[in-house]
């Protein structure tokens, strides 16, 4: 069972609440579609700068593997807080710990719930074992 | 549509491959990380699956003058025992596909693109009506042959362990010939491959397909070879500097400016054959040139992804790779004549973002070369 303290998104990004702000960051599916297991397929990942307005939906930054590029989408609309440092020269941090470690943004969201299409943990379980 | 399986498919399975659909095949990409496997058959020995490419058998006495008609290199010409690399073109220069054909003592053997394979059966069947060829048997295999190659400078030590009644050593590059393979009399084997290396790829009969890889794993196993996906063969292939349809060649991108000229004969006995005008134009006035592209950057080139110089876009990339056996991450791409010489610095656009790389003549890597 993935992490029940966070909500899912069907592109594979999880939110998680951390006081004012939210988290953000990729689950280890996503993870695993990219780099099958192996974090030394990962190569690059794009995050954004402090300030930046991002919408609901909307591309925040990349991730690529050996193999592919993936878009990470924000789950809410809000202004980042901060990106994630230590995840540019070390992306195995993303293999090893894609729930804590692994965070990728942290968002002033612009309202504070986190509806919409996100997932419970559960929810998204079964809608991976149906869709995959 | 449901996927083809080759009969190795259990095997793969069995192994812990990941799946994938490959021109309508389900296809092993990967049983280990790729750049793993890319070094396996660099340094000691790999295994493949190629039961899903195209094998097309033509009889016949007039085989060659109709294969001669369709195809950019003289068939007639090949020695036999020889294979030599083709394409088949329309009139206006578009390949439809790439292929190796094997001219044996009483017939050829094409070897296609398992995406093309259809196409190209029909291609040659409405030909064979139109002219004076309707003697010539076009005969499809595919269905019913096995392909397992082997690949990396162990291949011969491995195969030489399973094989009576053929000398491997005096098959040469791009020759072959019939032996015993475990046992099985007839199968076809040939000095070819598709990364770069030394290596041998078998045709037998399918349902011996199965027995035939489990012995070449177990006796490979010594030598350190391991099955290979679809995932490095392409970085493999691209590292050798080799063509793969849809990326460097297709609709719109011609042999020529390819640099495949080594398989399109352009002299006056050929000009019988489809596409000889066009494709004699081309290499007269060519506009564009495929080269490598090597970059230190993070980011890894992709198909599609366009190449500038300055402010100027002035090519586009076909494949692109990160090259464990060069260091760097390589790209095939089209560039305009002019800035297709080696040291010339230009830029890929990443999705909006601009990485540097370095002009570089094809291949990458060479075994030969050193």
């Amino acid at each position: 069972m993935r992490p029940d303290d966070r909500k899912y998104t069907r592109s594979h990004e999880w939110i998680k609440a951390d006081g004012d702000t939210v988290l953000i960051g990729i689950t280890d599916f996503a993870v695993n579609e990219l780099c099958s297991g192996n974090e030394g397929d990962l190569v690059y990942c794009d995050l954004p700068e402090a300030g930046r307005l991002v919408e609901a939906g909307e591309t925040f930054g990349e991730i690529e593997s050996v193999k592919a590029v993936a878009d990470l989408n924000a789950p809410v609309s809000g202004t980042v807080v901060e990106a994630n440092p230590a995840i540019e020269d070390h992306l195995e941090i993303l293999s090893r710990d894609p729930w804590n470690e692994g965070w990728m943004i942290r968002l002033a969201p612009k309202t504070k719930s986190l509806d919409g299409e996100l997932m419970s943990a559960a929810q998204y379980e079964a809608w991976l074992a149906e869709s995959h | 549509m449901a996927l083809k399986a080759t009969t190795l498919h259990a095997a793969h399975v069995a192994a812990g491959a990941r799946m994938i659909d490959f021109g309508g095949w389900s296809m092993p990409v990967q049983y280990r990380p790729i750049l793993e496997e890319v070094a396996t058959v660099r340094q000691r020995v790999g295994l493949f699956d190629l039961g899903h490419m195209g094998r097309i058998e033509l009889r016949g006495p007039d085989r060659e003058a109709f294969l001669d008609r369709l195809a950019t290199n003289h068939v007639a010409k090949i020695p036999i025992g020889a294979i030599r690399y083709g394409l088949l073109c329309r009139e206006n220069g578009d390949p439809i596909d790439d292929i190796l054909v094997y001219r044996a003592q009483d017939h050829l053997f094409v070897v296609v693109n398992a995406s093309n394979t259809a196409v190209d059966v029909e291609w040659l069947h409405q030909h064979r009506a139109q002219g004076p060829f309707q003697g010539v048997e076009i005969i499809d295999r595919t269905d019913e042959l096995g392909m397992i190659a082997l690949q990396g400078p162990r291949s011969q030590a491995v195969l030489e362990k399973l094989t009576e009644g053929v000398d491997l050593g005096a098959i040469k590059y791009y020759r072959f010939s019939f032996g015993r393979v475990c046992g099985i009399d007839g199968v076809r084997i040939s000095r070819t491959g598709y990364t770069g290396e030394d290596g041998f790829e078998l045709y037998l009969p399918n349902p011996q397909a199965p027995r035939v890889w489990d012995a070449l794993v177990e006796s490979g196993a010594p030598e350190g070879l391991t099955p290979i996906g679809l995932g490095a063969r392409d970085t493999l292939r691209l590292e050798a500097g080799m063509p793969l349809y849809g990326h460097e060649i297709g609709p719109g991108l011609n042999p020529i400016e390819a640099g495949l000229s080594f398989g399109v004969n352009l002299t006056p006995e050929k000009k019988n054959t489809l596409g000889y005008a066009a494709l004699s134009a081309f290499a007269a006035k060519p506009t564009r040139r495929l080269v490598g592209l090597a970059s230190d950057g993070p980011r890894v080139p992709r198909q599609g992804y366009t190449v500038h110089a300055a402010d100027r876009e002035i090519g586009f990339v076909c494949s692109g790779s990160v090259s464990p056996t060069v260091g760097k991450h390589i790209a095939s791409a089209y560039v305009a004549i002019g800035f297709d010489r080696p040291g010339t610095e230009l830029e890929f656009d990443l999705r909006g973002k601009r990485q540097s790389c370095v002009v570089q003549e094809l291949p990458f890597y060479s075994r030969t070369r050193g």
